[in-house]
């Protein structure tokens, strides 16, 4: 017992964990070029092992502590560090603020990885949306759009459809089977794939299509195209099998029950108790250059339940928060018409904030005791 | 003598810097280039000096400002005004210096030249011994436009091919194939920028242009209203029209002020829009003048023109004037030139005085050392002014200040402990750092007009700051240690004194170092949480950043636990140095993530033998005490105190400095 608490209380190992880091961040920035930023994060920064071969159900070997793991054993270093050695003292005092300010910073950070969530707000000139949309999950939406007021949404997950089998809800009178599903897909018209691979549903526009499976894409904005087959067993017996895919522009439809149903493969939405409108999106240049100086987008957002009407202008460098969330202007689309907004919910965004002015002014108090000292000790040599 | 050796080292330094930094005129009688220089025009989204232009375009197209050819002794032009001037209005004369810089075989063979075709064979002796031994080039590496101009198609299809790829992707030909063509294009738009090329009596034809306008209008109104009109008026215009459309299109440069607002546009436009208005900008003329005169070597018209032109400006744009001015008197004083010699030269007083004269050359040098950083300061100051911005907007700029910053306090240093090694950092770090950033002005405009995202003066003069402020002091660290390393392996200089006293000062620079490090790093990512929405993305500037902060950790922890001494702390603060520059460098290189704003090929191999040459720095210090030469003499005393065995801890390295 001595020995575990001397060794997690050790200045090696805290020594080892941030050598540790440093080559994991060395590597995972490697990784990047072949991987993009995002898989190469996913693999190695926000992971608890890095495997090998990285992929695959097979046999696989973890290579090296992934980020989640270095970080933890760094959290509880510190802690037991300074549980077991705190001592009041003057000299002590920065050296306690750099490192209190540190487990805030890591423990924001863990927070951050676990908690926050990043989505899009895509809207034209003059479109009014009360969700955002996830840039890399997509969902499976079933709508029953028998009732005039209001659509009822049943959202299935990415992660739902891609164990397979059979899908049941209360709010659905049918049952989905996953016939197939392809992580990313290219589709093709099945007349021009020349008859060597076969559609793989009977019903809809993608029984004319067949599906090409691809490797996952790393770019950075770079997307999966994600695309399943889904046969409807409705009690009366199969009413078929439908494509569903990223890449199939509109909803499809079927009738079962007397009631009419629509299939779309989407981005996975997060719906907001609010509604936000884009007014005007402006793109400014550099006279003379493509060089952009600015993007800003004007919008309205519209909250009934808190009586909130206001206008907003989000540009760079300068986001809006409302109830939560965060708004960014994070890109544009066709031709500077459709504004592409970068929603941030994240719980723990103070902890930065705080953590960085409470190591900042640690380091200062120790560098200062120390420059203090060194400056008394040279004064009485000779020059 | 010998005592006033170190005033009159700064007299003589200052005297010759304040030479360079004397307004620069023309000649009377000849050409004034100097008000042509000075005339300010609107490229890459900023006001600056025809000067500028000409030499931003030198340096895109050849890669540098020099107009010459090493077996001719005279360089073409005497300056890159006048370059530019031939290239506008006496293309023909333009088209023979060799300004395209081509270095790749393939490309060579592409443009028919042989390895014969490019060997320099100078007609003096003294000359070829010079190039065999590599102080002269032995080959051309530049060519002009008429030797290009036979395959100008070839060089666009394949330059297209290229321009299609990642820059990654590209091959050295394929590189090469498409740089030589943003090279011609941007010639061509030069030609192009103040007349079409081979108007040589352009004010004549902008007479009959002006002419032709009214009766051109009535014809169209009578076609509106279904008379009969002149059919041949109308034709007439319609050619003038294509020509100046082009003109428009090809400028470029914006030359024509519109308002007091950003509203420049090209000659063409103004020349389009005369057909509705009626009215040709009131400078056109005058330009054309001045370019007709220039063309048949008319000096007293020219420089007429060019004085009217300049006090147009002067009431017009006053401020676009003082500010294109006082660009053109930057780009002349050529502040961080000068100062990179000063930084050399004290450099090697500095060394020196560890062997002679120690009182007389360490104080020559930190004469020169505060001479060569007044004129560095007034090189970022000057830059700061003109950009209206904080100090470090781009790579170019970053090594411009780590240099400053790292100056600073390696003087501070020298200040304090008064023995030369300061001294040694300060020069050699200045000198490297001008060098690199020499090297980084290659691509063009170094005052660039900055991104959305970086539009932000709060961001840049914190977190870039601060963060630019930690890579000085990591490298200034490592030179420290690198000093340490070779007295002490090489030399018998180093004695204990000296050594605890750069041992104290390495680790007082990685605290330095550290704190701002950190503090830069959670300023650039509370930046991103303002802007992106996220406070940490692992993008990998970001990761090069946070190494930077690991490392200093690492090292500061292991000196707290003992677990180093004074060459452990050396080694590590080598080790800093190969962090810092894949920070700096390393991740720019690898194209990805959104700080990769230049991606540089060439400085790749270099960046791998700077780092070659720290780690066996490293590896050389690793070796065992004896063969240390300034810890030899320990081990050769008589065995004292008592120590188990003084061969492997020699005193010196076995008492642990307290702080």
């Amino acid at each position: 017992m001595r020995k575990l608490i001397d060794l997690i209380t050790s200045l090696k190992l805290t020594i080892a964990c941030l050598a540790a880091a440093m080559v994991l961040i060395f590597a995972g920035t490697l990784a990047q070029v072949n991987l993009g930023i995002w898989e190469a994060q996913h693999r190695y920064f926000q992971s608890l092992f890095v495997w090998w071969p990285a992929q695959g159900s097979g046999f696989r070997i973890p290579i090296f502590p992934g980020g989640h793991l270095i970080g933890a054993v760094l959290l509880v270093n510190l802690i037991a560090a300074h549980v077991k050695r705190f001592r009041w003292s003057i000299s002590k005092l920065g050296i306690h603020l750099t490192h209190a300010g540190l487990i805030i910073m890591l423990a924001g950070g863990l927070f951050t990885d676990l908690f926050a969530i990043e989505s899009h707000m895509r809207l034209s000139n003059g479109d009014t949306k009360n969700f955002s949309e996830d840039p890399r999950r997509m969902e499976l939406a079933v709508i029953d759009l028998s009732n005039p007021e209001y659509d009822q949404v049943t959202a299935i997950p990415e992660a739902v459809l891609r164990r397979g089998g059979t899908i049941e809800h209360n709010s659905l009178p049918f049952r989905i089977a996953v016939r197939h599903y392809y992580q990313n897909s290219r589709l093709e018209m099945a007349k021009d794939a020349g008859g060597t691979r076969l559609p793989i549903a009977n019903k809809g526009p993608g029984a004319q299509v067949v599906v090409n499976p691809e490797p996952r894409s790393t770019g950075v904005n770079d997307r999966d195209v994600v695309s399943a087959a889904v046969e409807i067993l409705a009690p009366e017996g199969s009413l078929g099998t439908w494509l569903v895919s990223d890449a199939l522009g509109a909803p499809q439809t079927f009738s079962t029950g007397g009631k009419t149903w629509q299939l779309t493969m989407r981005p996975a939405r997060y719906y907001k108790p609010y509604s936000v409108t884009l007014q005007k999106f402006t793109h400014e240049k550099y006279p003379g250059t493509e060089i952009p100086k600015n993007f800003s987008s004007k919008v309205t957002l519209i909250d009934e339940e808190r009586s909130v009407n206001r206008h907003a202008l989000i540009y760079m460098n300068h986001p809006l928060r409302y109830r939560g969330d965060t708004f960014y202007q994070a890109g544009f689309e066709r031709d500077d018409r459709t504004t592409i907004l970068q929603v941030v919910r994240n719980p723990s965004f103070l902890a930065p904030y705080v953590a960085c002015i409470v190591v900042a002014a640690g380091l200062l108090v120790q560098f200062g005791y120390h420059l203090v000292g060194f400056a008394r000790r040279r004064r009485p040599e000779p020059a | 003598m010998k005592r006033f050796l170190p005033v009159f080292s700064l007299v003589f330094g200052a005297l010759w810097i304040a030479a360079s930094f004397v307004p620069s005129k023309s000649p009377s009688g000849a050409v004034d280039v100097v008000t042509f220089g000075k005339i300010p025009v609107l490229v890459g989204g900023r006001v600056k000096p025809m000067d500028t232009v000409a030499r931003n375009s030198l340096l895109i197209v050849q890669g540098r400002e020099r107009v010459s050819r090493p077996d001719v002794s005279k360089p073409f032009v005497s300056s890159p005004t006048e370059w530019l001037l031939d290239v506008f209005f006496q293309p023909e004369k333009a088209n023979s210096y060799p300004t395209f810089m081509i270095d790749n075989d393939e490309l060579l063979a592409l443009l028919g030249k042989s390895e014969d075709d490019v060997r320099i064979n100078y007609t003096s002796s003294s000359k070829r011994v010079l190039a065999v031994f590599g102080f002269l080039p032995s080959r051309h590496r530049r060519f002009s436009f008429n030797e290009i101009a036979p395959f100008l198609q070839k060089i666009d299809s394949e330059g297209e091919q290229a321009e299609k790829l990642e820059s990654v992707q590209r091959s050295a030909y394929q590189t090469a194939v498409f740089n030589l063509r943003n090279a011609l294009i941007l010639y061509q738009r030069l030609k192009n920028s103040l007349r079409p090329e081979g108007a040589n009596d352009f004010s004549k034809e902008l007479a009959a242009y002006k002419v032709a306008i009214p009766g051109a209008a009535e014809a169209a109104r009578q076609r509106e209203k279904g008379e009969n009109f002149d059919k041949t008026k109308l034709e007439g215009i319609t050619a003038f029209a294509e020509r100046y459309d082009t003109l428009a299109n090809m400028a470029y440069m914006l030359t024509l002020p519109a308002g007091d607002g950003a509203q420049w546009k090209p000659i063409g436009t103004s020349l389009i829009e005369a057909l509705t208005t009626g009215e040709i900008h009131p400078i056109v003329d005058a330009y054309a003048a001045l370019g007709d005169a220039y063309h048949n070597g008319d000096v007293t018209t020219f420089n007429e023109r060019a004085a009217f032109l300049r006090d147009w400006f002067a009431k017009e744009q006053a401020t676009s004037v003082k500010r294109a001015s006082y660009e053109f008197f930057f780009n002349h004083a050529d502040p961080f030139t000068h100062s990179m010699y000063l930084y050399v030269l004290a450099l090697l007083l500095a060394c020196f005085s560890w062997l002679a004269w120690n009182r007389t050359l360490n104080r020559t040098a930190f004469y020169l050392l505060l001479l060569s950083l007044a004129v560095h300061t007034f090189g970022l100051v000057s830059r700061m002014y003109l950009q209206e911005r904080p100090p470090v907007t781009n790579l170019y700029s970053s090594a411009i200040f780590i240099g400053w910053g790292a100056v600073i306090v390696a003087l501070i240093l020298e200040r304090i402990f008064r023995d030369g090694i300061g001294a040694v950092c300060a020069g050699a770090i200045g000198f490297i750092t001008l060098i690199i950033a020499h090297h980084l002005a290659g691509s063009g405009d170094t005052l660039e007009m900055l991104q959305a995202v970086l539009d932000t003066n709060i961001w840049l003069a914190t977190h870039v700051v601060v963060i630019t402020t930690g890579y000085a002091a990591m490298f200034l660290a490592g030179m420290l240690a690198m000093i340490y390393i070779i007295r002490g392996l090489f030399t018998r200089s180093l004695k204990k004194q000296t050594a605890d006293s750069l041992s104290r000062m390495t680790y007082g620079v990685v605290c330095f170092a550290t704190l701002f490090s950190f503090v830069g790093t959670v300023l650039g990512g509370i930046w991103a949480d303002q802007s992106w929405g996220r406070f940490w993305g692992w993008d990998p500037k970001e990761n090069g950043a946070v190494l930077i902060v690991l490392w200093c950790a690492i090292i500061l922890h292991a000196r707290w636990g003992g677990f180093i001494r004074q060459r452990g702390l050396m080694i590590m603060a080598i080790f800093g140095n190969i962090v810092t520059s894949f920070s700096w460098f390393g991740v720019n290189m690898l194209g990805v993530g959104l700080h990769s704003y230049g991606f540089m090929q060439k400085a790749f191999p270099w960046l791998c033998a700077f780092i070659a040459s720290q780690l066996a720095l490293m590896a050389m210090a690793a070796a065992p005490l004896e063969r240390w030469r300034s810890f030899q003499s320990a081990s050769d005393k008589p065995r004292s105190k008592g120590r188990p065995d003084p061969k492997l801890v020699p005193a010196n390295l076995a008492v642990e400095s307290s702080d």
